[in-house]
């Protein structure tokens, strides 16, 4: 059982504050690490990773720093966000090859482990140049754990992979992450933290804007209004039923959650209170009333104007 | 010290990247132009000392060892690959000494290798002979091992400092092109004092050293090239060792 812990840490680049006084402690377990692109995420996942030394502040794995620590990777897999491996290898070399440099016993069957792990092994005699970048993220995943570390550290892993390789990883973070080994991975997308984590770190221009339980911390979240673009073969039509809402198999459907909808030139604004049945119910609206839904776009979703809500309240 | 996987991985990614063709550019222009002086001037000796000297070690290996050092490692840190070698308990200094050895060994192939068969085709260079005998040739195997000895210690100290200049700077080329054609190239030759911290010139002290080959304009013995390159070998490396131990990922700004 390791534990990371960040005390008052803080890193700048000249004027420039990108991590601001952050205290955190990661234990065992599956922790996301949530904020919009430019937070500081990376340059928290940089420093824990040992690739970045904190201007100010401490900042340990289990009981040493990973600032000019080598050894520290005996415990620790980074997977770190680039796409840049080895591209000339194939995935099976380049998993081996990462375990003679951890100097293990035998470095075949750990690999072996490890791309199995990652259900990689039909594709492991393929030059990682062939891959797809969910693929290349996944054999990036299995060189992390060919070592078979109590620490993992996974920078935004899900970027590039479809659904299914999505589903997958999440599963095998969950299972590593109730082993006792301690996960953290960092994210802009709620849904995969969502889905993952039951602990989150929520990092806000540099600073920690939220620390705990996912659940209670996206309650805030989700009391917020959403407001959607829709493009649609009838507006106005769906306006209406938006707003009025309708008789379908005997119970009233429609204003799925709507606060206002505006009809303007670019489409529907729509607000919601509720992101989730919004973005079901109105494709059962649409089919039901003909209408074919062209475009619905969460007009504030980005996670700036998310955690902007989530530091104001 | 050295690490076979890494080594493994390094020769597998020079040897990958489209740059390696430009590895063997300055050797086959080398032995090009020899064989087209040979044929043109069979009776005059100085042109080897010159071509295979003066060219050959503040051109040929220089610039091969450019291509070839800052491939080894900054080729790997602009690309980023290089964070899952350093995510390793492998030490940095191990890294830096192997990606040195492999450079090293490049270029010997690509630099050294080609000088020894230039000079071979050249039919060896000159020394003064005795009395009024002016210039007397000399063999062209003793001529040949006095240059290939020079091209050796050249490749070992160059890539030094390119590897080191690799963990330095992202514009590890840029910078060693300056570097080659400011200072080994036009200073070392210009400038009597720039010749004690010239690699050109320690090769040419230890070429000259075993030739004892005035056309080869060695500007230092053959004692101050070997401590001088000695000492620009282990503070280059030194130097890379700490810069890539303190390798950092630079992470976005709030």
């Amino acid at each position: 059982m390791t534990t990371i812990e960040l005390r008052n840490v803080s890193r700048w680049y000249g004027n420039v504050v990108a991590v601001n006084d952050v205290t955190m402690s990661i234990e065992p377990g599956v922790t996301g690490l949530l904020g919009p692109n430019g937070a500081g995420k990376s340059t928290i996942m940089h420093m824990i990773a040992g690739f970045l030394p904190p201007s100010r502040g401490e900042l340990t794995i289990g009981h040493g720093s990973s600032w000019r620590n080598p050894g520290v990777y005996r415990q620790v897999g980074l997977v770190p966000e680039r796409d840049s491996v080895y591209a000339f290898l194939t995935g099976e070399q380049f998993v081996v090859s990462t375990a003679k440099l951890h100097e293990l016993p035998d470095p075949a069957a750990a690999a072996a482990r490890a791309i199995a792990l990652l259900d990689m092994a039909e594709a492991a005699d393929r030059k990682i140049a062939t891959y797809s970048k969910g693929m290349r993220q996944r054999i990036k995943v299995a060189a992390a754990l060919v070592h078979d570390p109590e620490v993992l550290l996974l920078d935004e892993p899900f970027n590039g992979m479809d659904p299914r390789q999505r589903l997958h990883m999440m599963d095998l973070l969950d299972k590593l992450g109730s082993e006792g080994r301690t996960i953290l991975f960092s994210s802009h997308i709620l849904e995969e933290v969502e889905r993952l984590s039951g602990t989150i770190q929520v990092v806000v221009a540099g600073r920690l804007a939220a620390s705990g339980d996912f659940r209670a911390i996206r309650r805030l979240m989700t009391s917020r209004p959403h407001v959607f673009t829709v493009r649609s073969s009838d507006d106005r039509l769906l306006a209406s039923i938006l707003i009025g809402g309708t008789l379908v198999g005997g119970t009233l459907a429609g204003r799925p959650a709507v606060t206002a909808v505006e009809l303007t030139r670019a489409g529907l604004q729509v607000r919601t209170s509720d992101y989730g049945a919004f973005c079901r119910d109105i494709a059962v609206l649409a089919r039901d009333h003909d209408i074919r839904l062209r475009e619905v776009l969460p007009a504030d979703e980005s996670l700036e104007s998310v955690f902007a809500y989530l530091v104001a309240n | 010290m050295f690490n076979t996987t890494v080594a493994w991985i390094t020769l597998r990614a020079t040897l990958s990247r489209r740059r390696a063709l430009l590895f063997a550019l300055p050797a086959v222009i080398l032995i090009l132009l020899t064989v087209a002086l040979k044929a043109s001037h069979p009776p005059m000796r100085l042109w080897p000392s010159h071509v295979l000297g003066t060219f050959g070690f503040s051109v040929l290996i220089p610039l091969t060892a450019l291509i070839i050092g800052t491939s080894v490692l900054g080729a790997e840190i602009d690309d980023g690959s290089i964070i899952h070698l350093l995510a390793t308990p492998v030490r940095r200094s191990a890294v830096v000494v192997t990606k040195f050895v492999v450079a090293t060994g490049l270029t010997v192939v690509f630099a050294a290798v080609p000088e020894l068969i230039a000079a071979l085709i050249s039919g060896g260079g000159s020394v003064p002979g005795p009395g009024d005998a002016g210039l007397v040739p000399i063999g062209a195997g003793s001529f040949a091992v006095a240059l290939f000895t020079g091209a050796l210690a050249c490749s070992v100290i160059y890539n030094a400092v390119f590897v080191m200049v690799s963990a330095a700077t992202t514009r590890a080329i840029a910078v060693g092109l300056l570097y080659v054609l400011v200072w080994e190239v036009l200073l070392s030759n210009f400038v009597s004092g720039v010749k004690l911290l010239s690699v050109s010139h320690y090769g040419l002290g230890i070429a000259n050293g075993l030739a004892s080959d005035p056309a080869l304009e060695a500007g230092l013995g053959v004692l101050t090239s070997v401590v001088m390159g000695a000492i620009v070998t282990v503070v280059a490396l030194a130097l890379a060792m700490n810069l890539l131990s303190s390798f950092t990922l630079k992470g976005e700004p709030a």
